[in-house]
C-alpha cells in the first residue's frame, strides 16, 4: 500500500497534516498523539514580530462548529526559529510554516528569515478574515493576491502554498491568480466569516464581532470549493474544513486535493489526526485501493 | 505531570443539590492525578455541540478512582449533562491546567474565597490544605450548596445577595462585616469579585491567587481562544498574554489585568 503524496517536490508519508492555527506548533497535541504519523506538522501563523492578538471572548460554539477571532496571536518569528522549529525537528514529520502580516514587507521579511531553516514548505496566510490590516485584505482580490504572491516567490526557498479564503465570489477566479503568480501549492478553505448574537444580552458572543466559522459545519462548502479550485489550476491542492473523520479526508481527497488537513476537530478529539491517518489505510484496504493518489480527484463525474 | 487523556467515563452518580446545580460523580482514573483547583472537559453527546466544558474539579477520590465534579446549567452542553443517570457514560478530557499552589499556604492563616459556581473547587483545596482556613463563600440566595461540607474543614462565612443567610451581599462583604484577615488569599468566582479580591489583597498587601475563567475551545493551550492579559511579557506567547486553559486557570493575583 502507497500512503505517499508529493507535493511541489516534498514527499510526506501520508495525505495528512494539521490545519494552521489549530495545533499550535505541535507541542500541546504531541501529549496525545504520535507526531511521527502525521504527513506534516503546520505551525500557528507566525508574523516578523510578536502579535498580541484580539480581546476575550475570542471563541464561541455555533451549531456544528466554531468561531475564533484569536487575531493571529503569536510570538514572533523568532522564537518560532529557536524554540518551535528544533521542537518539531525530533519528529519525523515534515514542517510547514503558515506565515502572517500585516504588510507585503511583513511577509517577506518571514519569508527570508526561513530561508536556511530546516522548513519543508511555506504557507502564506492571505485569508484570516479577524485582522484589521493584512492577512485577507491580500486574499480577496485576484490582482492582490497575484502581487504577493508572485514577490513572496521572488524571495522564498522552501515551495509556497497560498492557503486562501471562502470570503470570494469566485474561487476559481482566485486559484487562477495564485497559480500564474508562481504559487507551488494551494490550501483551502480558511474559515468562512460569520457573526453570533446573545439573545438575552442583545450583545455579539465574540469582542471582535466577527469571527471565522470551521468545523463539521463548513465541510460542504469546502468540498465544493477544493473541487472548483481543483478543475481551475494544474497546481497540487491541500483540502480543509470540518475534517473530522478518514471519511471526510476521502471526501476531499475524491473532489482534487492531494493532502488533506484536520482542524477544529482536534479540540473536539484530540486524536483526529492520527486516527484519520489509520482511518484512510483501512479505507484503502476495504475498497481495494492500492496507491492513495489514485483518489485524488477521482470522484465519479 | 501526568499525561492529559480523553476517556469515556462511567457516571457514578448525579444529584441536583440546588436549583440548576448539579453534584457529578465520575468512575475515571484521572481522579488519581487531580489536584485543587485543576479542571477536566466534558464533552456533549451532540454532534451539534462539540467543544468540551471546562467544570472544576470539586473533589477527587483517589481510594475509588472517582471525580465530583458540581456545575451549573448554563446552556445546551451542561443541559445535556445534568440528564446524566448513573452508569451513564461521558467523555471526558483532563486533567488540566495548574491548580492552586497549596506550599504557598500551608500553616498559614488563609482566605479560601468561592463565588457562586466557583465555591466547588474550593472542597478539594480545603481537604487537602493544612492551614487555618477561613472559608468565605458568596450565594445568590440560600441554596447553600456544599457549604456543610466546606464546614468540616475550616470556618466557615456567608454571604447572600438577597440576605437571606449570613451577611447580605458578597465575599468582600463578609470579610468586613466579620472584621477577618488573613495572610494569603486563594479565590474562585465571577470576574466583579475577582477584580474586588485582587484589589483587596494589593490594598491590604496579601499575596492572592485568583482561578480565572474565560471561553474556552481546545482547553489545552493551543487555540489560544482563552487568553488574560499579563502584566510581564508571558513566557510562552512573548505577548502579555497567558492561556487560562494551560497557563493557570489559577494565576497570582499581581501577575494578571482583570
Amino acid at each position: 500500500m502507497n500512503t505517499k503524496v508529493t507535493i511541489a517536490g516534498v514527499t510526506f508519508q501520508n495525505p495528512v497534516m494539521t490545519a494552521s492555527g489549530t495545533f499550535g506548533s505541535g507541542m500541546e497535541y504531541g501529549e496525545f498523539v504520535d507526531l511521527n504519523r502525521l504527513g506534516a506538522v503546520v505551525t500557528k501563523g507566525v508574523a516578523n514580530v510578536p502579535w498580541p492578538g484580539n480581546p476575550t471572548p475570542r471563541v464561541a460554539e455555533v451549531y456544528g462548529g466554531m468561531l475564533n477571532a484569536i487575531g493571529l496571536q503569536n510570538p514572533g518569528i523568532d522564537v518560532l526559529i529557536e524554540r518551535d522549529i528544533p521542537f518539531l525537528k525530533q519528529y519525523d514529520t515534515k514542517i510547514i510554516v503558515n506565515i502572517c502580516g500585516k504588510t507585503v514587507e511583513d511577509y517577506l521579511e518571514v519569508v527570508e528569515r526561513l530561508g536556511d531553516e530546516p522548513v519543508d514548505m511555506l504557507e502564506i496566510n492571505v485569508s484570516c478574515p479577524n485582522v484589521k490590516e493584512g492577512a485577507i485584505a491580500f486574499g480577496q482580490k485576484a490582482d492582490a493576491l497575484y502581487n504577493i504572491t508572485s514577490q513572496i516567490k521572488k524571495k522564498a526557498k522552501q515551495p509556497v502554498i497560498m492557503k486562501l479564503s471562502p470570503n470570494v465570489t469566485d474561487i476559481a477566479e482566485m486559484a487562477k491568480a495564485a497559480e500564474a503568480a508562481g504559487a507551488d501549492a494551494l490550501s483551502m478553505i480558511n474559515t468562512i466569516t460569520g457573526m453570533k448574537i446573545d439573545v438575552y444580552r442583545k450583545k455579539f458572543v465574540l469582542a471582535n464581532k466577527t469571527g471565522g466559522l470551521s468545523g463539521p459545519a463548513i465541510k460542504p462548502v469546502a468540498v465544493r470549493m477544493v473541487y472548483q479550485a481543483a478543475h481551475a489550476v494544474k497546481i497540487p491542492i491541500i483540502g480543509m474544513g470540518g475534517i473530522a473523520t478518514a471519511e471526510d479526508a476521502v471526501e476531499f481527497l475524491l473532489a482534487g486535493a492531494t493532502a488533506v488537513a484536520v482542524g477544529a476537530m482536534n479540540f473536539v478529539n484530540p486524536y483526529a489526526t492520527v486516527e484519520v491517518v489509520e482511518g484512510i489505510e483501512k479505507y484503502m484496504v476495504q475498497t481495494g485501493v492500492e496507491d492513495v493518489n489514485a483518489l485524488i480527484g477521482a470522484v465519479v463525474e | 505531570m501526568s499525561q492529559k487523556k480523553k476517556t469515556i467515563t462511567k457516571v457514578w452518580q448525579q444529584t441536583e443539590i440546588a436549583p440548576q446545580i448539579f453534584d457529578l460523580w465520575l468512575e475515571t482514573e484521572l481522579a488519581q492525578d487531580a489536584r485543587p483547583g485543576q479542571f477536566v472537559g466534558l464533552y456533549p453527546k451532540s454532534g451539534a455541540e462539540l467543544l468540551p466544558r471546562p467544570v472544576s474539579i470539586c473533589e477527587a477520590d483517589k481510594t475509588n478512582n472517582r471525580l465530583r465534579l458540581v456545575y451549573r446549567i448554563a446552556g445546551k452542553g451542561t443541559k445535556e449533562f445534568s440528564h446524566l443517570k448513573a452508569g451513564g457514560k461521558i467523555a471526558v478530557l483532563g486533567v488540566l491546567g495548574n491548580g492552586f499552589p497549596l506550599g504557598k499556604a500551608e500553616g498559614k492563616k488563609v482566605f479560601l474565597m468561592g463565588g457562586g459556581i466557583g465555591i466547588p473547587p474550593m472542597l478539594q483545596l480545603a481537604k487537602e490544605l493544612s492551614a487555618e482556613k477561613q472559608i468565605i463563600l458568596g450565594y445568590r440566595n440560600r441554596d447553600l450548596f456544599l457549604a456543610e461540607e466546606l464546614g468540616r474543614y475550616g470556618t466557615v462565612y456567608t454571604a447572600t445577595e438577597d440576605g437571606s443567610v449570613g451577611c447580605r451581599g458578597n465575599v468582600m462583604d463578609a470579610i468586613r462585616e466579620n472584621g477577618l484577615n488573613a495572610e494569603i488569599i486563594m479565590a474562585c468566582g465571577p470576574m466583579p469579585m475577582l477584580r474586588a479580591v485582587k484589589k483587596y489583597a494589593e490594598e491590604n498587601g496579601i499575596e492572592a491567587y485568583l482561578s480565572l475563567e474565560e471561553r474556552m475551545a481546545c482547553g489545552v493551550g493551543a487555540c489560544l481562544g482563552c487568553v488574560c492579559k499579563t502584566k510581564e511579557v508571558d513566557r510562552h506567547s512573548h505577548v502579555h498574554n497567558a492561556r487560562i486553559c494551560t497557563d493557570g486557570p489559577v494565576f497570582e493575583a499581581k501577575e494578571v489585568d482583570i
